[in-house]
């Protein structure tokens, strides 16, 4: 065919396309979303019958170790997937390349600084004396 | 160009018929940044609770009242809406349900599964906060 004449024979092997990054993007996007769907059912549930808690029962809650695993796990993939997402939004929005770009940045920033903030909190409780 | 002179151009949203599928195609990008926003919600609890008992009795004086419950009222709605069209996506990416009549069928179903969800879970929340 002309259309993979066209196309170096790395390039082809490569398999990254026109946006230089394949379906690598779409793939993770994908994953998050499936892990998340037991993540979220379990949260929902564990969070009704915390309502009302007070600290100590939310403490003691974190500490018996299922729940700190879970959160942890929830918490990366929860804004993994956010910063897939928001991505997307940035990228058909905003069109200027310097504002996308600082756009981007910050957005990412932001989703660590909170994924890790929230991590050090379950570790705090799970880990606490 | 004899014929397009006159045509409206597309997108034109003033004179576009809303469809249940764009629609609800809209509202996943707006949950999606909304649930990216409010996220914050769970990590600002997760830090309370970790922090000590003034911060925790903040945050809950803070969820208890009604512009508290409003945000988790619209951040739960969001989340059942996302996890529900979500997985709605997930059946279209392995290749099914393509069909006109099938994607307001899944459509329809996702709007109910949203209200009845948020409900249910409302309910529920609700009735354990009694005692």
């Amino acid at each position: 065919m002309a259309v993979q004449r066209m196309r170096s024979p790395l390039g082809r092997a490569l398999g990254l396309g026109s946006a230089k990054e394949g379906v690598g993007h779409w793939w993770r996007q994908r994953v998050t979303a499936l892990a998340l769907v037991p993540l979220t059912l379990w949260f929902v549930i564990a969070v009704i019958g915390l309502v009302g808690a007070d600290r100590a029962a939310v403490v003691a809650w974190v500490k018996s170790p299922l729940p700190a695993l879970m959160l942890v796990l929830l918490l990366v993939t929860t804004f993994y997937h956010a910063a897939l997402g928001l991505q997307v939004v940035i990228e058909d929005y905003i069109h200027g390349e310097a504002m996308r770009v600082a756009t981007l940045l910050v957005m990412r920033l932001l989703c660590v600084v909170f994924a890790v903030r929230g991590i050090l909190a379950v570790l705090t409780m799970a880990l606490a004396a | 160009m004899m014929t397009s002179d006159q045509r409206p151009l597309s997108p034109h949203l003033q004179v576009y018929r809303w469809q249940l599928t764009s629609v609800l195609s809209i509202l996943h990008r707006a949950s999606g940044v909304a649930l990216s926003v409010g996220t914050i919600l769970l990590v600002w609890w997760l830090g309370a609770a970790a922090d000590g008992p003034t911060p925790y009795a903040g945050m809950q004086h803070f969820l208890a009242s009604w512009l508290g419950l409003l945000l988790l009222f619209g951040w739960s709605a969001a989340l059942f809406y996302h996890l529900c069209n979500g997985i709605r996506h997930l059946w279209w990416d392995s290749g099914h349900g393509f069909e006109l009549s099938t994607t307001y069928a899944t459509g329809w179903t996702v709007v109910a599964a949203t209200a009845v969800l948020t409900i249910v879970a409302w309910a529920a929340g609700l009735s354990g906060w009694r005692h």
